[in-house]
């Protein structure tokens, strides 16, 4: 489903990516753990398409297209979903208009028809409740006076109502309460399915406790350095990344 | 007959002697010609235009607007033009309609007769020629008149809306439109006067609007003089929304007195210059002032709003919230002050301007001064001038939402703070979809 050959990147003229191979099929969950500053969020970004992110060398696939030669709506119309790190705040931007215009933009590029207000409310409010958050959040300003949770809870109900095929959810478990965790975590597996993909970066074993990932890979200095199955997130716990630094 | 004086040489330029000459021709006809305080007055503003000319950006109010455009354009009298109907569909909202086309009041498409008593709307011409005392007393009351612009819509006044509410009436609301004509290779001027009285505790909502013919190479120089009497309330909404080749100017004066409210937005998205001036008086105690609004400036347009607030009186509230979005090669001006009085302790005054820059060609110069001469004050302001955040930008993106509807997004959230403070909400949609159209004009570079 998405196929990453040889990606290269540069930020500021600084290569932050360098060489990465990575193939996530439909119906798979894989993660990508490393240490602070190896490129994780880096190729979020470079796969959702953010300006400033300079691919040198490289390709990826995306349901069988070049994604890298697609704008950032239309890589989000053919599916690609990334949860951000640090969601970002839209003051004077309400959230249920936001959330509304979204999910009608990708409907439109689907071909499907835009929903009313009324369709769209029914819709988000059986999403809000089964996310635990209150309908209060919709009226307010994207993201703006959200606790860092709650930040993180509105990026999955984003998911929720956009539906993507294929989902990148950084760090979305840094700042989540234990139960938040376990909310958001039921509400990404509720995504999961033999027509969708994920790519779930974590610096924790905790979220990969809920989401149990096919497979693991290690990222450290732009390079996936090790790869394996979901008892390698627990090796690494234990261990750390020293070995594995030094070797990159 | 009060004899109106040949321009001096410091003040002279074609168009100025040009538009003395044409005072002088009118001065027999103007309404009110033979009432002789109205002409004393009319000669006092010529007398005033012809000593000073039009301003240039050697004064200080007027350092970044440039007048060239009136200095070398020679304006003529509009045409009668009696089949003149706008194309708008005048009849869609409820409630009282004036509507003035190139500045004359046009009773046959107003709708001003099934009034509320205690509510009046009139013709200023109409009344000056039935020598209304009450309305020749009004004139000049307010309005800066020793300034230029003011003195010669003075000189030129010919009509104008004169709307009257009497004490602790509830006026509903009224509207005004005015309307611009197309005169291929003719530019035409009218200087429109506006008196609009509140009676103690009375209220009035006031939708002033002002558009054009397409092609109307028309300049407005309107004054307006706002009276609100102890306790009274009025909100004016105006939407300047004149066609590309048109000038506005618009000098509006307004007295708050004890206990008053005056609540405005003024949204400018048309012409080619405008220069947007308020002289705001706070003049009894707690008195309230929100002076409000947006400039949306696009292609080489040019924009200018330009406040001037005085604090006479104790305990008064000021609020202004001015937002400029500049796109293409605009220039955008805001320049606002508030003068503290020492009478006028307690004073709470805020003013915010914000501009939001969508092109590295467009600029804003603005200018908040503060003078305090009290010292039992709080006064606060804050100016920002910024770019389309591409963080946003790619967030918004990111979702699906494609690039233009995303800028759209982000320019409406910029000007939310400003139209949010617009408390009714039929006015507040309509001011927003106005923004909305403007939006649509910038991107489809119509
Ligand atoms: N806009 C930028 N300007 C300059 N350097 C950048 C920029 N974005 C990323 N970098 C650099 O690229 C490197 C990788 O950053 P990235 O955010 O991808 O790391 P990460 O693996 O997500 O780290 P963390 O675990 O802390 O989230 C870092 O050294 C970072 O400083
Ligand atoms: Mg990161």
């Amino acid at each position: 489903m998405l196929k990453i050959e040889g990606l290269k990147a540069s930020v500021e003229g600084k290569e932050v990516l360098r060489g990465i191979d990575l193939e996530v099929p439909a119906g798979e969950v894989h993660a990508i753990m490393g240490p602070n500053g190896s490129g994780k969020s880096t190729l979020g970004y470079v796969l959702a398409g953010r300006e400033g992110y300079e691919v040198t060398a490289g390709s990826v696939t995306f349901r069988g297209q070049d994604l890298l030669a697609m704008e950032p709506e239309e890589r989000a119309a053919a599916g690609l979903f990334l949860a951000f790190q640090y969601p970002v705040e839209l003051p004077g931007v309400g959230n249920a208009n936001f959330l509304r215009q979204a999910l009608n933009a990708v409907r439109r590029a689907r071909g499907e028809p835009e929903l009313d207000a009324m369709q769209f409310l029914k819709l988000v409010r059986g999403k809000v409740k089964a996310l635990g958050m209150t309908e209060e959040m919709l009226k307010r300003a994207v993201n703006v006076g959200f606790s860092g949770g709650e930040k993180k809870r509105n990026e999955i109900l984003q998911m929720a109502i956009l539906e993507p095929a294929f989902c990148i959810l950084d760090e979305t478990d840094s700042g989540l309460d234990i139960d938040a965790l376990k909310i958001v975590a039921e509400g990404v597996n509720a995504l999961r399915s033999p027509e969708r993909g994920m790519l779930v970066i974590t610096h924790y074993q905790r979220l990969l406790d809920h989401i149990v990932p096919d497979r693991v890979h290690v990222l450290v200095g732009g390079r996936i350095v090790q790869s394996g199955g979901p008892e390698l997130a627990r090796e690494l716990e234990a261990k750390g990344y020293g070995e594995l630094q030094a070797a990159a | 007959m009060v004899e109106v004086l040949d321009a001096p040489a410091a003040a002279g330029s074609d168009a100025v002697a040009h538009l003395l000459d044409r005072a002088r021709g009118l001065a027999e006809r103007l309404p009110g010609a033979r009432h002789p305080v109205v002409a004393a007055w009319r000669a006092r503003g010529a007398e005033t235009f012809a000593s000073q000319g039009f301003p240039t950006r050697r004064v200080e109010a007027w350092k970044y607007t440039d007048l060239a455009l009136l200095r070398e354009t020679r304006f003529e009298e509009p045409i009668l033009a009696a089949d003149i109907r706008p194309p708008l569909d005048l009849e869609e909202e409820e409630g009282p309609l004036l509507v003035l086309i190139d500045g004359r009041v046009r009773r046959d498409l107003s709708a001003v007769s099934h009034l509320a008593p205690g509510v009046a709307i009139a013709s200023l011409a109409d009344l000056l020629r039935a020598r209304d005392e009450e309305t020749v007393a009004g004139l000049g009351g307010l309005a800066p008149e020793t300034l230029p612009l003011p003195a010669l819509n003075a000189a030129l006044a010919e009509d104008g809306a004169v709307v009257r509410i009497a004490d602790g009436v509830d006026g509903g609301t009224i509207r005004i439109l005015s309307y611009a004509t197309a005169r291929a290779g003719h530019p035409v001027a009218f200087h429109p006067r506006h008196l609009i009285r509140l009676g103690r505790g009375a209220r009035l909502v006031l939708v002033e609007e002002a558009r054009g013919e397409p092609e109307a190479f028309a300049w407005q120089n309107v004054v307006s003089e706002i009276q609100l009497g102890p306790g009274a309330r009025l909100i004016h909404i105006r939407l300047q929304d004149e066609p590309l080749s048109a000038v506005h100017t618009a000098t509006l004066a307004v007295r708050v007195e004890q206990g008053a409210e005056y609540d405005s937005f003024t949204l400018i998205k048309g012409a080619r210059l405008t220069r947007n001036e308020v002289h705001a008086v706070l003049a009894g105690p707690h008195a309230a002032l929100h002076l409000n609004g947006a400039q949306l400036v696009d292609g080489v347009r040019h924009a200018d709003t330009t406040t001037v607030i005085e604090h006479a009186a104790p305990d008064c509230a000021s609020r202004q919230t001015v937002k400029t979005v500049l796109a293409g090669r605009a220039r955008g001006v805001f320049q606002g002050k508030i003068h503290v009085h020492r009478a006028a302790q307690k004073t709470d005054g805020y003013q915010m301007n914000q501009a939001l820059l969508l092109s590295p060609e467009a600029e804003i110069d603005a200018k908040p001064q503060l003078e305090i001469y009290a010292d039992d004050v709080k006064c606060s302001h804050g100016a920002t001038v910024g770019e389309l955040d591409l963080e946003a930008l790619f967030y918004l993106r990111s979702r699906g939402i494609p690039e233009a509807e995303a800028k759209s997004i982000l320019v409406q959230a910029f000007l939310d703070d400003a139209v949010s403070l617009v408390a009714d909400e039929g006015l507040r949609e309509r001011l927003h979809a106005e923004t909305l159209a403007w939006w649509q004009r910038v991107e489809h570079g119509g």
